[in-house]
């Protein structure tokens, strides 16, 4: 399994690379950097809700900043650092030499920088950047839009391009180069939930392309798609919208899922409880992620039947997420634990996923979702599902295989500082919000009412304590990368399972040039 | 003192336990406390059935968290290495998992129950006695109360609070953000049916208090409904990003018993009389600069500046419009310039307010052009398109 050759030098090693694990590298990066610049716009946001009035931005640009975070931390942190992972992972958990296609792999890649500096850029043209909200809706993101729209519909549809190749690739490579005897119901969790994660992707991403196209259509041919005045309905956009968008919030926390079912039951010692359940878990989820989506919508003044329907079959995905849960519970039940820092971050996840869960069942209740609906409240929910699951369980990711990539040792007292930091500030900043939510707090303002000063404080140096903790973790890592302590184990972790901890460590170059058996 | 500080020791074991007792014994009052941590029942009867489901939900998610969590928490304690716990090797039972799905999916049910009653009451449109359409614009709202006899009362509601206190030069007043120039004004213990639609983006209409969210969609027409079982002053905002000023366009419904509603909408006809009456004055200059000024400052500045030194929107002073025809200067302001933002005020504001603002566009801030616009001018503009 020695390697043929190493990489090339030079800057022209990454530009012009089809090795998985580069590519997964550079994915991990720019995902990084990415949620370096959402975290700062989140800063800005928090920064002025620390107490009323307006202090530092105004409106205008406070509506572009709770936009640009929220395209940046979905489309450019959490999305690629999870392609970034299955780059890394998927061939050395599957005993493949590589991913099936790998110069698209190379291209999917590099269409985001780009697709970023470009978005990145119209915060310095005229009329600023896309201040509609990551949602978009028309027609304040039509008629109503600043002129660097266009380049926002641009981005949009070049994402769209690189999360089908990704995905494309992730579903030929599953399929195609498992080693011999890898059957599908012997794939460790993370492959399977990706494999699920990358039909999502190929499903719904071309609605997305569809609505940006309308969009497009409507602000500079004329058309009328979702303009009442001429014939079409602003409410249509919604529903496209969100049949792409409610698959793309399981598409962030799949791989999530699979991350977290791969590190539990490491540091439990014990094999993971209920595979089979977990992938049926897993696939009825995807399945019942394409007949909610208009459980964002109840206000919208949809028909009696329609908000049934969707209450009722939102409703049901607490079943396999809460089947989901007691899994990785029992996993943990009569283990023998330890308790490192990405077992921290998976136990963090747990609970705090599980109360985003809790909030979720909450919001699925048509008629007091009109309570809910477009407050603080819902804030609160999504970023529980969204920080503490996605973010954590990358957090969690990073330390458990970093050793493995690097061959060096993380820190492990900065990695447990890292949890504890954020953990704190995760839910100072967030759990407040409930509150103010609930006492009628409406999201997405740039100044509230007197009444709401306490719990907003409260959340903005929440906010801050957590946007430092990051400092550290990128610190440790770096630290890491060039000075950690060199390990040559093979299983980093006693009790880790799965073909990636069979290969020497730090991971060559080439892996499983020859299939391994899988008995 | 000792049994006390041993109940407290146990109080704080289990905080959730703390928080959530002190959530259910704030006194409710209709607007937000500060330091308000949970729903309010509002003074509806829907408001206190959605009320009473978020607290079945919430109470049964804090249990289940508690057994969840408690069991996590226990094998974190217990199952640990450093405590010499050997690792079991059960990694499988259909039995568990089959409970596990069943179980969830009962509770579910359990909670299903009252969520579609209270849906269905809240669907519930039929027999309202008072009918009001609330149009969302950027960024104010306008309520007209539909006549039987064709007779509608309109008026916009606009944001009061001074833009000082927004920029921190004032200390904030009591109802900082939630005070507006003209309130909606309904009778107590009235069905009261609101239909709702949007000017130019989508809008949402929310008063906590009332229970009542609903988007206001341009093009299309939502209804909603309420009864006031109290009287009193209730406050929301709008819910649904509508662009810049969406953090400032406060909704204030103030619940009247119902003899002081009629003698209300009674004053608000007659108002209405009254501008008919003076559309035929002539209005002397300085008459024209005082009204003016008022609605300048609460309907042009926001965009135009407080001197008229342009933002948002044109320059007034010395602007090429302002300073320029008449006739063009009353086209703007009444038709607005589609594709901008500068709305068509020609219904947001009456003939004489409108003859009343451009004569003081085109004599303030060193304009100087010396022309009165009478509200028969504005009449006569419209009339002729």
């Amino acid at each position: 399994m020695s390697a043929h050759h190493g990489p090339a030098k030079g800057l022209m090693r990454w530009v012009l690379t089809t090795n998985h694990k580069d590519i997964g590298t550079m994915y991990l990066w720019f995902s990084f950097a990415m949620f370096i610049m959402g975290g700062a716009f989140a800063m800005i946001i928090r920064a002025e809700l620390f107490q009323p009035g307006l202090q530092i931005v105004e409106p205008e640009f406070f509506n572009q900043m709770t936009t640009m975070h929220g395209l940046v931390m979905v489309f450019g942190a959490i999305m690629p650092s999870f392609v970034g992972l299955a780059n890394w992972l998927i061939p050395m958990m599957i005993g493949a030499p590589d991913m099936a296609l790998p110069r698209m792999n190379n291209l999917s890649f590099w269409i985001l920088p780009p697709t970023f500096a470009l978005l990145a850029s119209t915060l310095f043209m005229e009329g600023g950047a896309p201040n509609f909200g990551w949602t978009f809706y028309a027609p304040l993101s039509t008629t109503y839009a600043p002129d660097t729209v266009t380049f926002f519909i641009f981005g949009v549809h070049l994402l769209g391009l690189s999360s089908i190749m990704g995905s494309i690739n992730i579903i030929a490579t599953v399929v195609n180069l498992r080693a011999p005897g890898m059957t599908y119901m012997k794939m460790p969790m993370f492959v399977w939930t990706w494999l699920i994660t990358a039909f999502l992707l190929i499903a719904v991403m071309p609605v997305l392309a569809g609505a940006v196209t309308m969009m497009l259509m409507d602000v500079h041919f004329g058309t009328s798609f979702f303009s009442a005045a001429g014939g079409g309905d602003p409410v249509l956009f919604q529903h496209i919208f969100w049949f792409f968008g409610h698959p793309e919030v399981y598409i962030i926390i799949l791989p999530a899922f699979g991350v977290v079912s791969q590190i539990i039951p490491t540091f439990a010692r014990k094999p993971l409880f209920g595979y089979d359940s977990m992938v049926y878990a897993t696939a009825s989820i995807a399945f019942l992620s394409f007949i909610v989506w208009a459980h964002h919508m109840y206000t919208v003044g949809m028909p009696l039947t329609g908000e049934l329907f969707f209450m009722y079959a939102t409703m049901l995905i607490a079943v396999p997420t809460g089947v989901k849960v007691f899994n990785w519970i029992t996993t943990m039940w009569r283990g023998s634990m330890t308790f490192e820092t990405p077992m921290l971050f998976c136990i963090g996840f747990v609970f705090l996923f599980t109360v985003g869960g809790f909030t979720g069942v909450m919001l699925s209740l048509a008629p007091v979702d009109f309570q809910y609906h477009d407050s603080y409240f819902v804030v609160a929910h999504f970023h529980y599902v969204m920080v503490a699951g996605a973010v954590f369980s990358m957090s969690a990711a990073i330390y458990y295989w970093l050793p493995k990539w690097c061959g060096k040792m993380y820190n492990e007292n900065m990695g447990k500082a890292h949890f504890w930091i954020s953990f704190v500030g995760f839910n100072l900043t967030f759990f407040p919000q409930h509150f103010l939510g609930l006492a009628g707090m409406p999201r997405r303002i740039p100044d509230y009412a007197l009444q709401f000063t306490d719990f907003n404080t409260m959340s903005s140096i929440g906010a801050f304590i957590y946007g430092a903790s990051q400092i550290l973790f990128l610190f440790n890592v770096i630290h890491t990368i060039m000075a950690g302590k060199p390990t040559s184990e093979e299983k980093t972790w006693e009790g880790a399972e799965g073909l990636e901890w069979t290969v020497a460590t730090p991971a060559p170059y080439h892996t499983f040039t020859t299939p391994p058996d899988v008995k | 003192m000792h049994l006390q500080a041993k109940r407290l020791s146990k109080l704080a074991l289990s905080p959730v336990l703390l928080l959530l007792t002190m959530m259910s014994t704030v006194v409710w009052a209709e607007e937000a406390q500060r330091w308000q941590m949970n729903m309010s029942p509002g003074v509806t009867e829907i408001g206190a059935k959605i009320y009473d489901l978020h607290m079945i939900a919430l109470w049964i998610c804090v249990w289940i968290g508690v057994v969840v969590f408690g069991v996590m928490l226990y094998s974190v304690v217990t199952h640990r290495k450093s405590k010499g716990a050997e690792s079991a090797d059960f990694h499988e039972s259909t039995s568990v998992e089959i409970a596990w799905t069943v179980v969830p999916f009962l509770i579910l049910l359990v909670i299903a129950f009252p969520a579609t009653n209270t849906l269905l009451d809240v669907y519930d449109f039929e027999d309202s006695e008072l009918d009001i359409l609330v149009t969302g614009y950027q960024w104010k709202w306008k309520y007209e109360y539909i006549d039987a006899d064709g007779e509608n009362v309109s008026f916009f509601s606009n944001l009061r609070t001074d833009k000082s206190e927004i920029y921190n030069d004032d200390s904030k007043g009591e109802h900082y953000l939630l005070e507006v120039d003209e309130p909606v004004v309904i009778p107590v213990n009235t069905k009261v049916r609101f239909l709702i639609t949007g000017n130019d983006v989508i809008h949402a209409w929310w008063v906590p208090a009332l229970a009542v969210k609903k988007d206001a969609v341009p093009g299309f027409i939502n209804e909603t409904w309420t009864k006031v079982t109290k009287t009193g002053v209730y406050r929301g905002q709008c819910a649904e990003l509508c662009g810049r000023d969406h953090g400032f366009m406060p909704i204030v419904v103030n619940v009247v018993e119902a003899d002081e509603y009629t003698a209300w909408l009674a004053g608000k006809k007659s108002q209405a009389a009254e501008i008919k009456s003076l559309m035929g004055k002539q209005f002397t200059l300085d008459e024209q600069m005082v009204a003016g000024k008022t609605i300048y400052n609460r309907s042009c500045a926001a965009c135009h500046g407080m001197n008229g030194e342009g933002g948002v929107g044109k320059a007034i002073a010395g602007g090429a419009i302002s300073t320029g025809i008449v006739g063009d200067h009353l086209r703007v302001a009444v038709d607005g310039v589609p594709g901008t933002a500068m709305q068509a005020f020609g219904g947001q504001l009456n003939d004489v307010d409108m003859a009343a603002v451009v004569t003081y566009q085109r004599n303030a801030f060193g304009n100087n052009m010396g022309d009165i616009v009478q509200p028969i001018d504005v009449y006569n503009y419209k009339q002729s398109k």
